[in-house]
This record gives C-alpha cells, sequence and structure tokens, in this order.
C-alpha cells in the first residue's frame, strides 16, 4: 500500500519552517512525521499527515510550492541487520531507495521507515511476495 | 441609428476598421497633407518646438514629402518634464476637454491633454485596435486597466462603448474580486496588462476556478509594457484564449497606436493617425525598414498636444510585407524590449526579455522572477531570482539543484553571462497590478 506524502519547497532562512508548521497547526492538520533534506540554499520537507488532503489545501492556500510524491512504510524488525535484510531483498529486485527515513511513531515493538523507491509498484511486488509487511495508510496513523 | 445598419454583418464588416484598408498611395497622401498642417500648427503654438525649428534652420514649408520628416527635430520625454504641465500644448486650455498624465516615478508626472476632436480620434483608433482583436458589441468586457489619470483604462473604455460592447470598467487591483466578477458577470473578453494578466491566472488556479470550464472569456488584448511571444503563448495555454497585443503612449495619445490582427503577427499601425520612423537610438539617423531601431512617432492628427518625432525608447522594426488579414497599414514587430530597459553588465547589453526567454526555455511555463544587479569589491554580479511553482516542484533536493543548474546554463546561452540563479518561495517576489519591475540594479547602493 502507498502512502502519500506532501513535499514542500521551503528557502533555508530563519522562520521558514516555523511558519509552515504555524499554518498547518492552525488549520488542525497533525503532523505524524516530518523530514527535511536541504542543500543549503534550499529544502524539501517531507511530510506525512493522516489527513493530507487537507494538509495540501492549506499549504496551497498559503501559497507554498508543493506536490505528492507515493511513499511505502515498512515495519522493519528491530534487530540488527534487520534493515539489511530488507535493503537486500530490494536490491535484488532492482529498485533503488531514493531517500527513506524514520516514522516517528512505533506502532508495536518493531521500528517503522519510511521509503521512496524509484520503482515504487515494482518495490511493493517484491515486499509482498518476501512477506514482508507494508503499511495501509489507516494503520499506520492509527498508532 | 445608421451604424445599426452594419449590426448584421457584425463579425465581417466594421465601417470603422476601412480605414485600416486605404489604398497605400491615398494613404501617403493624407500622411503628407496632414505632416505639413501639424508641423504648421506646432510650429506656430509650441515655442520650444519652434525654437528648435530655427536653430536647425528649418521653416514648416521646407516639408514637402513624408521623407522630409528627418528634417524636423526630434522630442523626448525630457521635454515635457521640462515644460510641464502645458508647456507642449498646441491650444488654449478651453479647447482641452480632458487631461491624462503618467505616474512620475521619478520626481514630476507628465501631462498630456485632448481636444474633443483628439477624443472623437482615440475613441476610433481604439475601436480599430479592437475589432483588429476580433472584439463585437457582444462582448462583455472586464477591463482591468486602470481608471484615472492613465491612459489605459479610460483610453479603452472610450473604444469599448465605441463599438457597442458591454463595459465592466473594474480598474485594477484586488484579483480575487477580478476572478469573481469574471465569472459571475460571464465576461468574454479582457483589458489589462499582461502580467497582471499572469498573475490573474495564477490567482484562479489558486482558487480552483479553471479558465476553460469556469469561465466564458475568449479573447483578451494586453499591453502598456513590453511582453514576449513565450508569454503569450503561457497565457493562451494556460487559458484558452486568444491574447492580442496592443500599442501605444500617453504622449502619443494612450493605447490605440497600433495593434495586433487575428494573425498575431506584428502590430498594424493607425498610419493615418501616427507616422511611424526606426531610428538609430544612438546616431539617431533614420534606419531602413526592417532593421531594428528605435521607434519614432509623429502625430498626425492631435490637435492639444502634438508630438513631433517623439522617441518612445521602444526597440522594433517595421514590417513592411502585405498582411493576410489585408489591411494596408504596416506593423512594427511587437516590442519585446526598451532601449531604456536595457543594462549593461559586465560590457554585456542584456535585455531582461532575454532573461526571460531563457527561463521559459527551461520551464515551459513563465515562473515569476526578478533580476537583481550588485557590485562586490568591483565586480558586477547578476542574480535572477525564480519563485518555485507547484508544477516546477520535484521530490528530491537533486533534481531541484539540476532545474536551478539548466536555468543559470539557458541563461548562459543567450546572453552569454554566467547568472547567479535562486530558487525562491511563491509569492517572495512582489507582484506587479500594473506594469511589472523586473529589474533592480543594486550597483550604485551602499
Amino acid at each position: 500500500m502507498k502512502i502519500t506524502q506532501l513535499s514542500v519547497f521551503l528557502e533555508n532562512r530563519p522562520g521558514r519552517l516555523s511558519a509552515l508548521c504555524r499554518t498547518l497547526a492552525d488549520a488542525g492538520v497533525n503532523l505524524s512525521t516530518l523530514m527535511l533534506s536541504d542543500n543549503g540554499e534550499f529544502g524539501l520537507l517531507r511530510l506525512l499527515t493522516p489527513d493530507v488532503d487537507k494538509a495540501k489545501a492549506t499549504i496551497a492556500a498559503a501559497g507554498y510550492a508543493a506536490t505528492t510524491t507515493e511513499v511505502v512504510a515498512l515495519q522493519v524488525p528491530d534487530r540488527p541487520g534487520g534493515l539489511a535484510g530488507v535493503l537486500v531483498l530490494l536490491e535484488k529486485a532492482g529498485v533503488s531507495v531514493e531517500y527513506m527515513y524514520a516514522f516517528a511513531e512505533r506502532p508495536g515493538s518493531d521500528a517503522v521507515m519510511v521509503f521512496r523507491f524509484d520503482q515504487t509498484d515494482k518495490a511493493l511486488a517484491a515486499l509482498q511476495s518476501a512477506g514482508v509487511p507494508v503499511f495501509k495508510p489507516v494503520d499506520l496513523f492509527k498508532a | 441609428m445608421i451604424r445599426n445598419l452594419w449590426n448584421d454583418l457584425e463579425g465581417t464588416f466594421f465601417p470603422e476598421s476601412a480605414l485600416d484598408h486605404m489604398p497605400e498611395a491615398r494613404l501617403r497622401e493624407v500622411q503628407l497633407q496632414r505632416l505639413k498642417a501639424v508641423v504648421a500648427l506646432t510650429y506656430e503654438k509650441v515655442p520650444l518646438f519652434r525654437e528648435r525649428m530655427d536653430a536647425k534652420g528649418v521653416k514648416p514649408g521646407d516639408v514637402r514629402t513624408l521623407a522630409d520628416v528627418r528634417l524636423l527635430p526630434f522630442s523626448t520625454k525630457a521635454d515635457l518634464r521640462d515644460t510641464y504641465p502645458y508647456g507642449l500644448f498646441a491650444v488654449p486650455m478651453s479647447e482641452v476637454v480632458r487631461l491624462h498624465a503618467s505616474s512620475g516615478t521619478t520626481g514630476k508626472p507628465i501631462v498630456v491633454g485632448y481636444t474633443a476632436q483628439d477624443m472623437e480620434v482615440w475613441k476610433q483608433v481604439i475601436m480599430r485596435t479592437l475589432y483588429a482583436a476580433g472584439f463585437s458589441r457582444s462582448d462583455i468586457v472586464q477591463n482591468m486597466f486602470g481608471y484615472g489619470l492613465f491612459t489605459g483604462g479610460l483610453g479603452l473604455h472610450g473604444g469599448l462603448e465605441g463599438i457597442g460592447a458591454t463595459v465592466i470598467p473594474i480598474s485594477g487591483g484586488n484579483t480575487e474580486r477580478q476572478i469573481m466578477v469574471m465569472k459571475d458577470f460571464g465576461v468574454t473578453a479582457v483589458c489589462c496588462t499582461p502580467s497582471y494578466f499572469i498573475h490573474l491566472i495564477e490567482m484562479a488556479q489558486k482558487m480552483g476556478i479553471d479558465f476553460r470550464k469556469d469561465l466564458k472569456v475568449q479573447r483578451g488584448v494586453f499591453g502598456a509594457e513590453p511582453w514576449t511571444d513565450q508569454m503569450r503563448q503561457y497565457i493562451e495555454g494556460a487559458t484558452g484564449i486568444k491574447a492580442y497585443d496592443i500599442y501605444g503612449l500617453s504622449e502619443i495619445i494612450g493605447p490605440g497606436v497600433g495593434a495586433e490582427c487575428h494573425c498575431q503577427d506584428g502590430l498594424h499601425i493607425f498610419e493615418d493617425h501616427f507616422l511611424v520612423e526606426i531610428v538609430d537610438p544612438q546616431t539617431l539617423e533614420p534606419l531602413p525598414d526592417g532593421q531594428e531601431g528605435e521607434l519614432v512617432f509623429t502625430t498626425l492628427s492631435k490637435q492639444a498636444m502634438p508630438a513631433i518625432r517623439y522617441r518612445t525608447r521602444d526597440l522594433t522594426s517595421i514590417d513592411t510585407r502585405s498582411c493576410a488579414c489585408g489591411r494596408t497599414v504596416r506593423r512594427i514587430r511587437r516590442i519585446s524590449h526598451r532601449s531604456d530597459d536595457m543594462f549593461i553588465i559586465r560590457g554585456v547589453n542584456v535585455f531582461p526579455s532575454q532573461i526571460e526567454t531563457a527561463l521559459l526555455k527551461t520551464e515551459a511555463t513563465l515562473p515569476h522572477y526578478q533580476i537583481v544587479l550588485t557590485r562586490k569589491s568591483g565586480l558586477d554580479r547578476m542574480e535572477v531570482r525564480v519563485e518555485v511553482s507547484g508544477e516546477m516542484l520535484q521530490d528530491t533536493v537533486g533534481a531541484m539543484d539540476a532545474l536551478q543548474k539548466r536555468f543559470g546554463h539557458s541563461i548562459a546561452q543567450i546572453t552569454g553571462l554566467t547568472a547567479e540563479v535562486t530558487l525562491v518561495q511563491p509569492g517572495s517576489i512582489p507582484r506587479s497590478e500594473g506594469k511589472a519591475k523586473r529589474l533592480f540594479d543594486k550597483r550604485n547602493e551602499g
């Protein structure tokens, strides 16, 4: 199951991130997890929220440049080699990870990692046939 | 009213436009006759012009052919400022029925005046402008040019009433309300600056309004600032309307000096009222047809404030080829830059329109941009600030880095100069509700 992630363009200047967070807070949007990557001049803020449509509309109305991307959330065994096992599996399937980050909340004892793949459908098929549990949005945000 | 006779033929024949089709020989005769008259009038009534003529040793009687226009002295915007407010008027104030003035960004504004006959001529040339762009009495027109001292709003207004269209005199500003009116009033045609319309397209997108589905706008005339073919493609692509370029300046009459026809291939000049020349902006020598130079106008019928060889600072060339629309009045190439917009950086001449072309080569849609020139330890730097839109945004920093590099590369290809491209958040570059200001030269600050 794919999860819809929202990416927002931010200039790397004081107050930009807080302004965006305030806008979302004022609209009552709850953020489940955030990841920021930047090049010193500008950054992309990726965020996951149970209410992606509302977040998107709020951000667009506030005049931000934003786009949505499909990502995959996986349960990764919380032990040495847990992540490596998943990555090897994907490598064998010929899928590359563009970036990944940890989901802030842990629904169970295992870790939850969010992946952006170059070929999302192919990755999902490989994970499914190997029996790796993939989160549905409803289960991910329930936790 | 006899005018109603023509209404049955709507879209096929407009009596006012007949003058656009005058046989060329007859047109030149009319021009010569009017040129002689305007030179005589101006010599008699305007001291500044008479002094300049006398200094050159030229008398009104020396103008025997149209080519003799080159004997006459040039005039510039500075002359209007120096003689502020009424120094170039050729009639007593009792004959003047209307004044307009330019927004004076530096110092005093310039003032222009119209007699009752001038107002009638103005209306006629705007009607010809509108007919050329396919406007008719069935149109509901939202006129977003500023009303007031600016010639754009009231100038278009007179012509729109002349053709019998339904005019909405909304003036500029308050973009959300403009869009609401456009939708609720069933607007079919618009008038404004191209940069404002682009701003309006963005706002409509933000409001979730689809031009093709939610609005009835079919056509628009856009002017009062230089714009490019790429901007037209953007406007037409984003909205499905036909976008026509119109040309004018207050010093000559206001809008109504020239207009595009349905061929959208250059602007027909209403030559029976305006004598057009192209000169080299440095030597002021006349240039042959087809060669680019500064556009110079002599008004042939203006009474209140005739203009003799007025230097517009706009750069273009005369196109003598016949137009597929059948109009005999000649065309000028659309104006994409002005001689005073040009900036020189590291010895290279650059026009803001070249930067625009470079940005449009990289992205299909025209981003908002700003050119900032600075000087650091004697070195000139050109920064191009480009707003990132939702369509441009990609989800990886690497892809955005690559976009930034493509902008820089494209600017280098077109101008031969390295520019520092900065990607900025939407809305961080101020929007214009009138003419867009793209260039900020801070080299002599601080």
